[in-house]
């Protein structure tokens, strides 16, 4: 992912001063769209963003891989960890910001940051790689951060939702659907999905955790 | 993810903007409006945040996108800004709290927003 070269970042240029906020913007929201390497995060948030997508990067030091004593570690142990990210004005006040978040083990710390006051998450599948995210899945669960979880379907059809929703040994309350990641109306559909399962989540009895 | 410069990722840079330290309590999304123009001795981080946050206002997260520096090193900028007074800060309001779900009402509203893509 890291390249040497002398070129300045692509970032540089504003798409900030091209697209800006509303003036009455005060009210950031996130969604997290979390998978493994290459399973399309980007290409989602792309779809519906109003931005072209930017990247950025968190510092990340040794620590972050395990435990929780970030600080105990000297800096020079510090790596950098990067991520992309688009956004969705909602209205005059509200900015929806959603996030690709690497999946992989090793990223859970900036996965905290991320989930950190996030609405909910998805988690995008390639069915070719299953595997990528059971560890997602197990930590959404840990973090009782509510999720749906999205098959992106850009190359053949690969196995039926019933077989994802085994191989992920996924519970039955979690939505699980499919969509082409690089169309916006499939990725929106995806994103409302998440919506209404959070909305569906406040019906459910108090003191039940499951997600 | 884009290309990245290795230069980029020497710790030392960081060290030397920042002056070492640490802080988490700005959010990604908290988003940051410029208070005053740019300043003789100003840092030309702190001026191009400033010239950044100018007309709108803009995320945390985007400014460390647009100055190319981890999310963390802005928010230490940021925070020197904010209590000479050089910027505001709006603080997310509608995001829940841990292990809490989104109230509806704001769930209404990304709902609407979403459909009116």
């Amino acid at each position: 992912m890291d390249s040497t070269t002398s070129d300045p970042p692509v970032a540089e240029t504003s798409a900030a001063a091209e697209i800006p906020l509303r003036g009455t913007a005060a009210d950031g929201l996130k969604i997290v769209v979390v998978g493994g390497f290459g399973v399309g995060k980007t290409t989602m948030v792309g779809s519906v963003s109003e931005i072209r997508p930017l990247s950025t990067e968190e510092l990340m030091t040794r620590a972050g891989e395990g435990i929780d004593e970030a600080d105990a570690v000297p800096e020079k142990t510090t790596t950098t960890v990067a991520f992309d990210f688009g956004r969705i004005t909602l209205n005059d006040r509200q900015v929806l910001y959603l996030f690709g978040a690497p999946g992989q083990q090793r990223f859970w710390f900036l996965w905290d940051q991320l989930f950190s006051g996030s609405l909910g998450a998805v988690v995008l599948v390639d069915t070719r790689r299953i595997e990528d995210s059971w560890y997602a899945i197990d930590r959404l669960e840990h973090h009782r951060m509510p999720f749906v979880v999205a098959v992106n379907r850009f190359a053949d059809r690969g196995p039926s939702l019933p077989k994802v929703r085994a191989a992920l040994a996924l519970d039955e309350h979690v939505p699980l659907v499919e969509c082409d990641a690089r169309l916006r109306e499939s990725s929106k559909t995806v994103l409302i999905e998440l919506v209404r399962h959070l909305t569906r989540l406040h019906d459910r009895p108090a003191g039940e955790d499951a997600r | 993810m884009s290309a990245r410069r290795h230069e980029r990722e020497d710790p030392d840079r960081y060290f030397t903007i920042t002056g070492g330290r640490r802080d988490a309590s700005l959010d990604l999304v908290a988003l940051v409006v410029a208070e005053i123009g740019p300043l003789p001795g100003m840092s030309s981080e702190q001026v191009r945040i400033l010239r950044l946050c100018r007309d709108a206002p803009v995320a945390v997260v985007e400014l460390s996108a647009h100055l190319a520096l981890p999310v963390s090193v802005v928010r230490i900028l940021l925070r020197d800004m904010l209590a000479d007074g050089r910027i505001t800060v709006r603080h997310p309001v509608s995001a829940p709290e841990p292990e809490q779900l989104p109230d509806l009402e704001t769930l209404k509203q990304v709902l609407v927003g979403l459909h009116n893509l």
